[in-house]
């Protein structure tokens, strides 16, 4: 029953890119066939697929389908097999072992608080919104251009303690009391030198005197 | 996120125009300024000013510098009682510094005697006495008969000169050898930071891994490779070293050849028809190398490609060092292809 739905919204939303089959069509979109649930969770509940354009990055949106027609959509692409879907118990994890994995694997591009930035022919997104569920799919599978970590690069321990701290960074603690949006150590530590130079010109004007 | 959120580009534009209020506001302040006093025609010269002695002001700066004294004591109690507290620290430093700021400014301005003098400047040049320079110059070099040959012994003596000055700068040293030497050579095994050997079968496609070598010790200079494999398709390597990739599995050094950063990022797409190339990227300055190209620099100023260590695997399926790097690996400098054929 509910493959019957996800095979009518599959043939409807995914075909014409993914193949009638799954197969995938060359040059558009890659197959389906043996990706398991993971993958179709992560990519319709973030909203990155149906994508209008395949040669576009995908990038998160609302998503198009209700929870309902996602499950029904998992349960039709699994139906051809594939590895169980990763979970993530952030409860489990790990606070300051998150925080070093995250540091080890995630940072160089996410950036230390998750805020997102650029990587070279691709925007890397922040993980403010990231479920614990998307952060374990996406760890897993390595969505776009992102690699895939196996069980011996992170562990299912360092897996929940990734996603407690991914939860972390929703409201890190900021240790100067201004976050400045969190936008990295460089473009923050340029706002201290522009508010204190600008500071020093002012000091400077009111106390200096100018001799015509 | 609702879409009235400031974004930080937002919250930038914010800063920027609070700057120009700032700066709007100190003009302004300047504008109110009294006007210049009188141009100096009279005896009266306003360049000289005297402030008369002010016992209220110097009573406001010997209380400022008391204030900064006692903040000053307070950083040291506070280091010494909290020490961790770094908040408390900056405050009580960063208020010492101010009250002497303040201090000085109204010593400056108040207390201290103030004169400024000018002093007129001389005639730079005088047309007279510099015709006379140019003719005594001319006269010089009347009544010499051989003058190449005075100047190209002159040329001679000062290249000599100079040449003599330059060669101590060959006793600068000592020359390093170290750098040339990594821990992998013919047969070293890979293994990971636990010390354990990678089988080939387990290195898989789309991920990459950070590999040690057996027994060098993780601190050893050039230690750290890169680890991954890639589909056949993806690789393109110079004829050469067609062998060095055995199962498509590939090995780099960790060091970029740019500043010496551990490259730690890598790009594999899911799908390369309508993205991109597996690639690796420095994290320092974005320096991209493509592993399937033998570790062609396509991005960033990374000034040559990313050396690849040969590789084989054993009886056992694990991966080792088919041989030395090829090069030279970390930052480059002026002859670091030196001893390449």
């Amino acid at each position: 029953m509910l493959i019957a739905q996800g095979y009518d919204l599959y043939q409807s939303s995914c075909s014409s890119c993914h193949g009638i089959g799954l197969g995938g069509i060359a040059g558009v979109a890659p197959s389906l066939r043996g990706v398991g649930p993971g993958p179709v969770d992560f990519y319709l509940s973030t909203g990155r697929m149906p994508l209008e354009n395949p040669r576009e990055e995908p990038q998160r949106a609302a998503p198009l389908f209700s929870r309902g027609q996602i499950n029904a959509l998992i349960a039709y692409v699994s139906s051809f097999g594939g590895p169980p879907a990763p979970v993530a118990n952030p409860a489990a994890g790990d606070l300051s072992v998150g925080f070093h994995q995250f540091t080890l694997h995630c940072a160089g591009c996410h950036q230390i608080v998750a805020r997102g930035g650029l990587t070279l022919g691709a925007f890397v997104p922040d993980l403010v919104q990231a479920s614990p569920q998307q952060v374990a799919e996406a760890i897993r599978m390595g969505p776009y251009v992102m690699p895939h970590f196996d069980y011996h690069q992170i562990d299912q321990h360092k897996l929940d303690s990734i996603a407690r701290y991914v939860l972390w960074t929703r409201q890190p603690d900021n240790a100067g009391g201004w976050s400045i949006g969190n936008i990295g150590p460089i473009p923050e530590g340029m706002v201290a030198w522009f508010l204190a130079l600008a500071a020093m010109v002012l000091v400077a004007r009111l106390i200096g005197e100018r001799l015509t | 996120m609702s879409g009235e959120e400031p974004t930080p580009v937002k919250r930038f534009a914010r800063v920027l125009a609070l700057l120009l209020a700032v700066r709007t506001l100190a003009r302004t302040l300047a504008g109110r300024e009294p006007p210049p006093p009188p141009a100096p025609e009279s005896e009266y010269d306003p360049s000289q000013r005297t402030v008369p002695a002010n016992r209220q002001a110097e009573t406001v700066v010997a209380a400022l510098l008391l204030v900064a004294a006692l903040l000053g004591c307070g950083f040291v109690a506070i280091y010494v009682a909290l020490q961790t507290n770094t908040q408390l620290l900056g405050l009580a430093l960063g208020g010492m510094l101010v009250m002497l700021a303040a201090a000085a400014i109204i010593a400056g301005k108040l207390v201290v005697p103030q004169e400024t003098q000018v002093e007129e400047r001389g005639e730079l040049l005088v047309e007279d006495e510099a015709e006379e320079v140019v003719e005594t110059i001319e006269a010089g070099v009347e009544g010499i008969s051989r003058r190449k040959l005075l100047a190209g012994a002159g040329g001679a003596a000062g290249a000599a000169a100079i040449a003599a000055a330059a060669t101590p700068l060959a006793s600068l040293g000592p020359r390093l050898r170290g750098i040339h030497d990594t821990p992998w050579h013919h047969g070293v095994r890979l293994v990971d930071e636990q010390g354990n050997p990678y089988p080939a079968g387990e290195i898989q496609v789309g991920t990459f891994y950070t590999a040690l070598p057996e027994a060098g010790g993780s601190e050893t200079f050039g230690a750290g490779v890169l680890l991954v494999r890639l589909l056949p398709d993806q690789i393109h390597l110079p004829a050469p070293r067609r062998a060095w990739a055995p199962e498509g599995i590939m090995a780099f050094s960790k060091i970029c050849p740019h500043a010496g950063c551990a490259i730690s990022l890598y790009r594999y797409p899911t799908y390369e028809q309508t993205s991109l190339s597996p690639a690796f990227t420095c994290p320092c300055h974005y320096s991209t190398f493509l592993p399937g190209d033998g570790g062609r620099v396509v991005f960033g100023p990374a000034g040559r490609p990313l050396p690849q260590l040969p590789l084989m695997i054993d009886d056992l399926g694990h991966v080792r060092a088919a041989g030395a790097f090829p090069e030279d690996i970390g930052p480059s400098w002026w002859d670091v292809h030196r001893g390449q054929s």
